[in-house]
């Protein structure tokens, strides 16, 4: 269906070629799995697919790419819509019109189809993906995973034969993920589209993929059945590395497989008991917050809610999207609108709300970093952005680069904040929030867009934070990073706060928050495979 | 085969319902005992309405026909708009009017000159200079001076009542949509702005706030250039974003034009635009030559929809559901011609009573041609075929209540999909 023979890309600014030499098959109906490291080329060959790149994207590519026996080098992006549908990250910016069946009719037109097909298969394709009700709806109303159903909605109508879709899922929240996944299989499975997908977290997916393609970062894809690239491939789910822990083989891709192999792991485990970072004797309280309400127009987006933070402690704020997580987050720190309820922290200064100070002092007490931490970051280099925070803050210059070099060594300080990667970016805006040294940090859903090395070095990051005495909230979907990061976990539901406990009495309460590990080994409360290792070790010295 | 379900069968509120069965055409020949389904009319067909009204109301300034104008214009909107955001504008449109009538009547009672003999109250003049004569700056009023700005002020109030009511009936969206192919991709130009300036106004809001948490005021020269900068960018990739879905989804898909035929079809077209709007000048302007009305609309006209059939032939692209002239269309628009046509004609047989003299005083009087255009303005009003209602239940901010384990048990079931690739 797919083919790239010989396939090298290069971009005029000179870097190492994306993709090179690389030469590979998709067959007609398989569910291929591209994975990598942030800036490894995924994008790059998911966009060579449909002639996006080099067609649109500039930069030059040497070989060929056919799909379905069309060639990109003549066929523009727009002469493959027949045969390739492509669905972005952020399915609000490919929205052409605004309302659901103008946008699932879109397509078709652009390719004339007589009105008749059209009016059918916009009829289909809304049962298809279970979002008939929303025939009427304007696109900016629907939720992340509706307007990612519609998405996919919009160029199935076209009836792809090949469906490429760049990490549908990283901006939803489980559930929501979880449906848009479900539509994913789904149409393997019934219609047998061919589906090429990235996926940062590898765990929602690889156990539906056929084939696995993995871009180490140097040029070359790795190709193969997913068991099999991944037992040599240090980018790994949970689940993998529990089985190359255990010593199964083949690796368990779904928590079905893994609970099946591993009847023996929880006899081992049955008299270990998981160990629990020990909880902070008498923590002292870093901020209260009681009854906040936050309303916006038409809706209460924090119902008067009560929240305590503690020095040294990391929460995580979970909850599906649009629950009140950013807007309790914004109120708390006082830069947001907050309709009711007091806020108190005790700062260095004694006890005082953020919002009655104004917003140089407000960001002593409290840090946030927002949803796109690009929004912090305004000047042309890392350094001068370094500059204007030491200078804003009133610290000895120096201090916003020595707190970067920590949470990200070897920054260049000459780069543009655009040009860094996700995770580089993050840091830079956490370093220059953290410049002001408030106790009580806020995060944003931090993890968007980060792989799991990145992910692991933000964690750290984050322990570190809080090693110092500071009190960190996180608020995020990852439920992986949440069993792995978090002493306490607070869920959010309609604006009001439906859980609030030690993470694992919170997480392995109810399935949807449970991680993988948890899955396998339940009814025993384990939640990572670090404890499950230090739980065997310790096992295994005393024999 | 699957039976799909009716397309207008869902669309119809309960609430409707009621109105649909009672909701009889007894006058149209077409709907006649026939139950009329609701439906959005062709967008043309109100603007040709609505403009037949504005030419109506154009041709006079007896204030009891712009009067009776309006009202219908008025009773139209209320019988015949949806539910959408723009078909509230209405009122907006009879607020400007009124300011438009208030800013007249001021206007004459100010700049007056006086004329006239029934002076309602005397304001004391402010002397001018030497060079200012012919000016007077308040002085006695007159009120033959009033009523003349206030007959002059209704029929522009008119007018442009007339014209809300069209953008209060049709979605001037679907308007856009209606466009011929050659214009096609302006029409979608403005669409992706109608559509980009809410995102641009709420990026503006975000990155204000994230002022805020490193500190920073929000306003200010440096702050301008601190909000700008991470706004434009993220314009900039949004509108990359937005060009990459377009022409992954097959946007610009056309034949090639040879270049001296793409002339011919631009020159015809913005001629015959231009030409249109001369002549439309001409036939609401009394007072213009009577060669620049009619003639010069029609060539224009022609010229217009020749370069555009020219032009469309050349695109390959369908409609989903367009908006088609059916008979209620036509009624709705000949009604607008029928008011217009029976004005001018009224002002033929007789203009003394289209334009009441103010000096000396008079009562308007009403003459039946003129009776007989208010009257076929006002049908619309019955022979329109009710909006469809789109509000859906549902408020907005509500997510879906499908789980993940609902949409995988929904997965289950090897639902046959229809109209499959063969």
């Amino acid at each position: 269906m797919i083919r790239f023979d010989r396939v090298t890309v290069r971009y005029p600014d000179n870097g190492p070629a994306p993709l090179r030499d690389v030469t590979l098959r998709v067959e007609e109906g398989e569910l291929c799995l591209v994975a990598g490291r942030t800036g490894a080329g995924k994008s790059t060959l998911l966009r060579a697919i449909n002639g996006l790149v080099p067609h649109f994207t500039g930069g030059t590519l040497h070989g060929t790419v056919t799909v379905d026996g069309r060639d990109t080098r003549t066929h523009p992006p727009r002469d493959l819509a027949d045969v390739v549908g492509v669905v972005g990250q952020d399915p609000l910016s490919g929205f052409v019109t605004d309302t659901v069946e103008e946008e699932l009719a879109y397509g078709m037109e652009q390719l004339a189809l007589p009105p008749t097909v059209m009016r059918k298969r916009v009829e289909e394709t809304l049962d298809l993906l279970g979002i008939a009700d929303l025939r009427n709806r304007p696109l900016r109303t629907l939720s992340g995973g509706q307007q990612q159903r519609v998405a996919i909605g919009a160029v199935l109508t076209t009836h792809p034969r090949v469906l490429v879709l760049d990490e549908p899922t990283s901006a939803l929240d489980p559930t929501a993920a979880e449906d848009v996944l479900a539509t994913i299989t789904r149409l393997v499975h019934d219609l047998g589209v061919t589906v090429v997908l990235a996926e940062h977290r590898l765990e929602r997916v690889v156990q539906y993929a056929d084939r696995l393609l993995y871009l180490p970062g140097d040029g070359r894809v790795v190709d193969g059945p997913p068991a099999e690239v991944l037992a040599d491939v240090n980018l790994v789910p949970p689940l993998v590395e529990l089985g190359r822990l255990a010593g199964w083989t083949p690796l368990p891709l779904s928590v079905r497989d893994a609970r099946r192999q591993a009847t023996e792991l929880r006899q081992r485990l049955a008299r270990a008991t998981p160990s629990w970072p020990p909880p902070a004797t008498e923590p002292a309280t870093a901020l209260s917050a009681r009854r906040i309400v936050v309303r916006h127009p038409g809706t209460v987006a924090v119902a008067g809610v009560d929240l305590d933070l503690h020095t040294g402690q990391i929460v995580a704020l979970m909850g599906r999207n649009g629950s009140g997580k950013s807007s309790l987050l914004w109120a708390v720190q006082g830069s947001g609108p907050r309709q009711g309820g007091a806020v108190t922290v005790f700062g260095p200064t004694g006890a005082v709300d953020p919002r009655r100070l104004p917003a140089h002092q407000a960001r002593r007490h409290v840090g946030l970093v927002p949803q796109t931490p690009g929004d912090l970051l305004y000047l042309e280099t890392v350094d001068a952005e370094c500059h204007q925070a030491d200078r804003e803050t009133g610290v000895p210059a120096g201090t916003c680069r020595a707190l970067l070099d920590q949470l990200a060594p070897g920054l260049p300080g000459d780069r543009h904040p655009r040009d860094l990667s996700e995770g580089q970016r993050l840091a830079l805006a956490l370093a220059v929030q953290l410049t002001a040294a408030p106790p009580v940090v806020l995060l944003d859903e931090p993890t968007r867009g980060l792989d799991y090395d990145a992910k692991r070095r933000f964690a750290s990051l984050v322990r570190g934070l809080a090693a110092a005495g500071r009190s960190v909230v996180v608020a995020t979907h990852d439920v992986e990073l949440v069993a792995a990061l978090a002493d306490r976990v607070i869920v959010m539901a309609e604006g009001e706060i439906v859980a609030d406990g030690a993470t694992a009495e919170v997480m392995l309460a109810s399935p949807a928050f449970a991680p993988q590990v948890a899955k396998v080994l339940a009814p025993a409360p384990w939640l990572t495979v670090e404890q499950v290792a230090a739980a065997l070790g310790a096992a295994r010295e005393p024999a | 085969m699957v039976a799909w379900p009716r397309p207008d069968d869902g669309v119809v509120p309960p609430t409707r319902m009621a109105e649909v069965t009672v909701d009889r055409g007894p006058t149209t020949g077409a709907g006649r005992g026939m139950v009329r389904l609701p439906r959005a009319l062709h967008p043309g067909a109100w603007w040709l309405w609505a403009l037949g009204l504005a030419t109506a109301a154009s041709h006079t300034t007896n204030p009891l026909p712009l009067a009776l104008l309006v009202a219908v214009a008025a009773l139209v909107v209320v019988r015949r708009r949806g539910d959408a955001p723009w078909a509230l504008a209405f009122r907006m449109y009879v607020w400007l009017g009124a300011v438009i009538v208030a800013m007249r009547v001021v206007f004459r009672v100010v700049f007056g000159g006086g004329q006239g003999e029934h002076v309602l109250l005397r304001l004391p003049e402010i002397p001018l200079p030497e060079w200012a004569a012919g000016i007077r700056l308040f002085g006695p009023v007159a009120a033959e001076q009033v009523l003349g700005g206030l007959y002059d002020g209704l029929r522009l109030a008119t007018m442009l009542i007339c014209l809300g009511a069209a953008n209060a009936l049709a979605n001037p969206k679907r308007l856009l949509k209606a466009v011929p192919g050659a214009l096609y991709a302006v029409g979608t130009a403005v669409v992706v702005a109608l559509s980009v300036a809410p995102q641009v106004v709420e990026s503006v809001l975000r990155v204000r706030r994230a002022r805020r948490l490193r500190g920073a005021p929000g306003r200010g020269m440096r702050a301008l250039r601190a909000i700008a900068l991470p706004v434009l960018a993220d314009a900039l990739d949004r509108s990359l974003a937005l060009a990459a879905s377009m022409d992954s989804r097959g946007y610009g898909r056309t034949a090639a034009v040879p270049a001296g035929q793409r002339a011919v079809t631009g020159a015809l077209v913005l001629g015959g635009l231009v030409g249109v709007c001369a002549g439309t000048y001409g036939l609401l302007d009394a007072t213009g030559p009577d060669r620049l009305g009619l003639p010069m609309l029609l060539a224009g006209l022609a010229a217009a929809v020749a370069g555009m059939l020219l032009a469309g032939r050349r695109i390959r692209r369908s409609r989903y559901r367009p908006d088609r002239w059916r008979p209620a269309e036509l009624l709705v628009a000949g009604c607008g011609v029928t008011a217009a046509a029976l004005t001018m004609l009224a002002g033929a047989v007789d203009p003394e009573p289209l334009y009441p003299p103010v000096s000396p005083l008079t009562w308007p009087e009403l003459t039946p041609l003129v009776l007989l255009a208010v009257a076929a303005a006002a049908l619309p009003a019955w022979l329109a075929p009710p909006p469809p209602l789109t509000r859906t239940a549902r408020p907005p901010s509500a997510p879906t209540g499908v789980t993940a384990a609902e949409a995988v048990r929904a997965a289950v079931p090897p639902t046959r999909v229809p109209g499959g690739r063969a």
